[in-house]
């Protein structure tokens, strides 16, 4: 694993985005790793563009501030391609993962990026495992699957732990998600 | 078996509340603080804890039942952020002096106006003179850690004062990042139950801040500065006492790298960490640099403080508060005036920065660094510059 990974998510208020950025620190500081998850800092609404940050490390993280140059850049929603700019700052080798029922080859010429892209209709596999479009845990499953920044296994416990019951359909995206994501370099 | 998990700082916080098995908390939901009495009501609710939660209709109702609780000798908590404390102000002064060591987190916040939920150290600051014990924390596992120390301290039959433990809202409160907790008799042995000498108790009546006629009122609060200045030691011991204990060590003021370096920057709280981060920069490029952050911030730790810079040509004490009108950010004229008597003292350079959730990036501290030492030469006709704001600035004279 690198140094230091930094994930910047984007979602809208409502789609789990702080959750999941939660749910893998948890997962990483669970293997004895280093981790800080936070939100976007602010009053947040239904619907709004957000913001949630992750670092994972093996070292103690130090760092204070909000993530300006990602490694990595997770979409939760489609729609926030043509509303925000998700490759601000995004470092030169850095990736960018996105929920979309297109292909990630589309999706570099549609918007002409530079860095790899994954793809994976995280919406879909929301509806069909958890029954309702809240894409945050499928979108940990595409992570998982561009970077080593834990084990899914650790993550499954996570979820058992915050889910409870209602744990079974959100491994079930996860782990759908880790295998339905495709990476176009 | 202590753990290592995830938590925010407000988690944390409510965690050390629990584990310090608190019996009355009364507390007003106030962003960035809300966390923490969600945490702790639920805790309550689902008979984690054996406390009565108290919900009350302001900040100044929440403090106000805690002296009630702490009068009858019930272990007492509350938080607060920004304007809560501010809607507090008279009792949090009431409480000090009637000697009730009652525990307050305060996730500092911005004061309005314009309104802002961010973080800074304005809420902090407004208090500074109330009689508490207040000490700043740099992480999550210090939220949890000054938490629990803070009852012990304030408790202590030598003290008899409330502590406040400030972290930053926002930075701390909201992020998660790894927190050890330890077991449970490993508290229990830290933090014996509590046992206040002076109760109230029908059986044996007795008057709490009672009437202070011209008469007795400059000896009460003689007696008062007196005991708070001696709680020095017992924050000394306590700290120590936290380390054999838990293992990890704390001091009045923390230094880092500064062996040798001739200028000095000194932070307090969550920040302290981030300019870590410059410090390390610059000192890879060959800069004699090394970073102060104070700990405690009440009582003053005069002699530590003077310790720790005594060697340093240059102190650049970053605030994250502005004094209106004032001779500097409310620390640097702290950290002046502890150090105007000394026959050799470091030039003192102010800078203020992180306003109302402003972020500072390492590259921000390195700019204070470079600049702190380019006034520290050249000198300058401002009292102090801010950190990064839009426009040019004129007229910060004294």
């Amino acid at each position: 694993m690198a140094e230091l990974l930094e994930v910047r998510w984007h979602g809208r208020g409502g789609l789990g985005a702080v959750t999941s950025a939660e749910l893998v620190a948890r997962a990483a500081i669970s293997e004895g790793k280093y981790a800080q998850s936070f939100p976007s800092f602010g009053p947040e609404r239904r619907g709004a563009p957000v913001l949630a940050f992750l670092r994972v490390s093996d070292e103690f993280i130090r760092t204070r501030t909000a993530i300006y140059e990602p490694d990595v850049v997770a979409v939760l929603d489609p729609g926030l391609l043509h509303a925000v700019d998700v490759t601000a700052g995004l470092k030169e080798n850095g990736k960018i993962i996105i929920n979309s029922r297109k292909s990630p080859a589309e999706l570099k010429s549609e918007f002409g990026y530079k860095w790899p892209v994954a793809a994976v209709n995280a919406t879909r596999i929301a509806r069909e495992t958890i029954g309702v479009p809240i894409t945050n845990t499928a979108m940990i499953g595409a992570l998982l699957k561009v970077t080593e920044a834990v084990k899914l296994d650790s993550v499954v416990e996570q979820l058992h732990e915050r889910f409870g019951t209602r744990a079974k359909g959100n491994i079930e995206a996860m782990k759908r998600a880790y295998m339905e994501t495709v990476i176009k370099e | 078996m202590s753990k290592r998990v995830g938590l925010e700082a407000s988690f944390a916080a409510a965690e050390a509340a629990r584990m310090a098995d608190v019996d009355v908390i009364a507390a007003y939901p106030i962003t960035p603080q809300t966390h923490i009495p969600e945490r702790l009501a639920e805790m309550v609710a689902d008979g984690e804890l054996n406390a009565a939660y108290i919900p009350v209709e302001s900040e100044h109702s929440a403090l106000s039942a805690c002296l009630g609780a702490a009068a009858v000798g019930a272990r007492t908590f509350t938080a607060t952020a920004g304007q809560g404390l501010e809607l507090m102000h008279e009792v949090v002064y009431i409480a000090s002096s009637m000697r009730y060591p009652i525990v307050m987190t305060v996730c500092n916040r911005a004061l309005s106006a314009p309104l802002s939920v961010w973080g800074d150290h304005s809420d902090a600051m407004a208090v500074r003179d109330t009689g508490w014990i207040q000490v700043f924390c740099q992480n999550n596992q210090e939220a949890f850690d000054m938490t629990l120390w803070a009852f012990r301290v304030g408790e202590d039959s030598r003290v008899l004062l409330p502590v406040m433990v400030h972290f930053d809202g926002f930075h701390l409160s909201h992020v998660t990042e790894p927190v050890i907790l330890p077991e449970q008799k490993e508290v229990d042995r830290f933090l014996p139950r509590f046992q206040y000498p002076f109760a109230l108790d029908p059986d044996k009546p007795m008057t709490h801040g009672a009437f202070g006629p011209p008469e007795i009122y400059s000896e009460a609060k003689i007696a008062q500065e007196v005991a708070f200045r001696k709680s020095k030691d017992v924050i000394i011991q306590e700290f120590k006492e936290f380390g054999d204990i838990f293992g990890r060590y704390y001091h009045l003021v923390e230094s880092y790298r500064t062996e040798g370096a001739k200028m000095l920057l000194l932070t307090m709280g969550s920040f302290s960490e981030t300019a870590k981060i410059a410090i390390d920069t610059k000192k890879n490029k060959g800069e004699s640099i090394g970073l102060i952050s104070l700990r405690l911030w009440r009582p003053f730790p005069f002699e530590e403080l003077r310790q720790a810079v005594k060697n340093a040509e240059t102190l650049i004490v970053f605030d994250r508060c502005i004094s209106f009108g004032g001779p500097g950010g409310p620390v640097s004229s702290e950290i002046r005036s502890a150090l105007y008597n000394e026959k050799e003292r470091p030039k003192v350079v102010s800078f203020i920065g992180g306003l109302g959730g402003r972020d500072m990036a390492v590259k921000d501290f390195e700019y204070v660094i470079d600049r702190g030492r380019e006034i520290a030469e050249k000198g300058s006709k401002e009292l102090f510059e801010i950190v990064g704001v839009r426009g040019k600035v004129t007229g910060i004279r004294g």
